[in-house]
């Protein structure tokens, strides 16, 4: 029993600490990526190649004055990105990150949590994103941040629509919601080669649920003033931007587990490694093609332009949702045909 | 539009190319300070007042280059050349304080172009940066060139053509 927990708190522990030193590292990489599109170099005076540049926006975060407006609701102005961050957080539980690590004859899971309704457990989190957005327009008391809120919260409610009927297409083809399932039945061929439809509507999803280019309607600075995060500093507003970059993370994990295979070693049972080293291999590959997802995300950041209102709302009603609806029609058509 | 127009993923792949071709050309940045922009010969940048071949001041505290400089940059306080001090001064008038605002200074060069005696010259060698604006007023101290033939400044490259024809007019005689 106490094996057990000690094993849990370090696995949530080392997932924690991974997933937020991804995240610190991914605003770096960020900056010197975009700077590379741009025929320029990011950061690179503060470590070497600007290793330590996160750590000073850290600090420098820290340093900011912490204030509250006066006019606004104090619970609901600490509540805002709180509750943005836990859920960015939260996600990462049921994630499968590795197979099963064997030590002393015991098998321990490099998953935290798993249940037999995996999606709909991340589904309901990443719905109460909008929450956080919201909260932290509002309780900010200023028209501007309000806006930004309330486009923001419209955006993302409006997205997930298509994002949970590509989900179904996947779930209907997996037969299960339990990730652990569906990864393992990917080891002879990835779902992406099944449902590719699915998996460009899930990116241009994820791509609005994080608010991220070329949908950062919410948070532009050129129309919106900062919009939800205008009346925020110091920490407060560092867990907002860190928010987003660990919900980047946690969406590529969960694409790279549906689509492309999650922690499968292709061409595992040829190598004769033993079945930790398989694990391990497993993850890293798994890290390795989270990392790519989020250097796609980052890339199409910066190549595209920024949608407008009405036209981030006809995409996603009008043309992702139809999209969506016509690749479930089709998986079941399949499925039923196959079963016959 | 064409249909394959009206879908956007084919124009968004077009443009996700170029970016990527981006990433792996060469970058236009030139990183200071472990390399240096190439200045142009006649850079105007910091001063200098030269000394003659003897070592002596060329400067004779006739201001004309305050006069000249738009921006009210240089002051002066002139003083007597006694006895003993020949060789430090070229003629009976010297700069006793002589003092340049670095922060007023828009380095036009008109200083250099106004001084009949070709005492103050603008080099290629920038200001660098201080924390208080005190510090930059220069002083005779940072301004005169050391006295050590090794470490004069060159300044050569200023005598483009159109100075040379300049000096050859007859009513515009300078002493080198």
């Amino acid at each position: 029993m106490i094996i057990y927990l000690v094993y849990k708190i370090v696995l949530i522990s080392l997932i924690l600490a991974l997933s937020l030193l991804i995240a610190m590292y991914a605003t770096l990489v960020e900056r010197k990526f975009a700077g590379f599109i741009q025929d320029r170099y990011g950061p690179d005076r503060a470590g070497p190649m600007g290793i330590l540049q996160p750590v000073a926006d850290g600090v420098k975060l820290f340093f900011k004055e912490e204030f509250m407006p006066n006019t606004a609701d104090k619970f609901l102005y600490i509540l805002g990105p709180s509750l943005t961050m836990l859920v960015a957080l939260l996600t990462s539980a049921v994630i499968p990150w590795g197979g099963e690590l064997i030590i002393h004859g015991n098998s321990y899971s490099l998953q935290v949590a798993r249940s037999s309704v995996d999606i709909l457990y991340i589904f309901a989190v990443v719905s109460m994103g909008v929450y956080g957005i919201m909260i932290g327009g509002w309780a900010s008391n200023n028209k501007y941040a309000l806006l930004g809120a309330v486009r923001a919260s419209s955006q993302m409610i409006s997205y997930e629509l298509a994002m949970g009927l590509s989900l179904a297409s996947v779930i209907m083809m997996a037969g299960t919601l339990s990730l652990h399932d569906i990864v393992q039945q990917q080891q002879h061929t990835w779902y992406i080669i099944y449902q590719p439809l699915a998996f460009l509507i899930f990116f241009i999803c994820a791509l609005a649920e994080t608010n991220r280019a070329p949908f950062d309607l919410p948070e532009c600075e050129g129309e919106l003033i900062g919009g939800y995060h205008t009346e925020y500093s110091s920490m407060k507003l560092g867990f907002y931007l860190f928010a987003e970059y660990i919900n980047m993370f946690v969406s590529s994990a969960i694409m790279s587990t549906l689509f492309f295979g999650g922690y499968n070693l292709p061409f595992a049972s040829h190598l004769h490694f033993s079945a930790n080293w398989i694990t391990i291999s497993g993850s890293i590959f798994l890290f390795v093609k989270i990392f790519i997802f989020m250097i796609l995300f980052m890339w199409v950041r910066w190549t595209l332009p920024r949608f407008r209102y009405d036209q981030l709302m006809k995409l996603g009603w009008t043309i992702l949702l139809p999209l969506a609806l016509i690749n479930l029609i089709i998986t079941a058509i399949v499925k039923l045909c196959l079963v016959n | 539009m064409t249909f394959i127009e009206k879908l956007y993923l084919p124009a968004i792949f077009g443009g996700m190319a170029i970016t990527m071709k981006h990433v792996f050309m060469k970058k236009a940045t030139i990183k200071y300070p472990e390399q240096n922009r190439q200045f142009s010969d006649i850079y105007r940048g910091k001063h200098v007042l030269k000394r003659d071949d003897e070592g002596r001041e060329r400067c004779t505290a006739c201001g004309l280059c305050a006069l000249a400089c738009p921006a009210e940059a240089i002051t002066m306080v002139s003083e007597e050349r006694k006895q003993g001090e020949e060789h430090l001064y070229r003629e009976e008038k010297y700069a006793a304080i002589y003092e340049i605002n670095m922060l007023r200074c828009i380095y036009c060069g008109l200083c250099e172009s106004a001084c009949p005696k070709e005492a103050i010259f603008l080099t290629q060698s920038t200001v660098e940066s201080e924390y208080h604006r005190d510090k930059f007023i220069y002083g005779k101290d940072i301004l005169v060139e050391p006295v050590d033939p090794a470490k004069r400044i060159d300044i050569s490259k200023r005598q483009t053509p159109e100075v040379l024809e300049f000096k050859k007019k007859p009513f515009e005689k300078h002493n080198i």
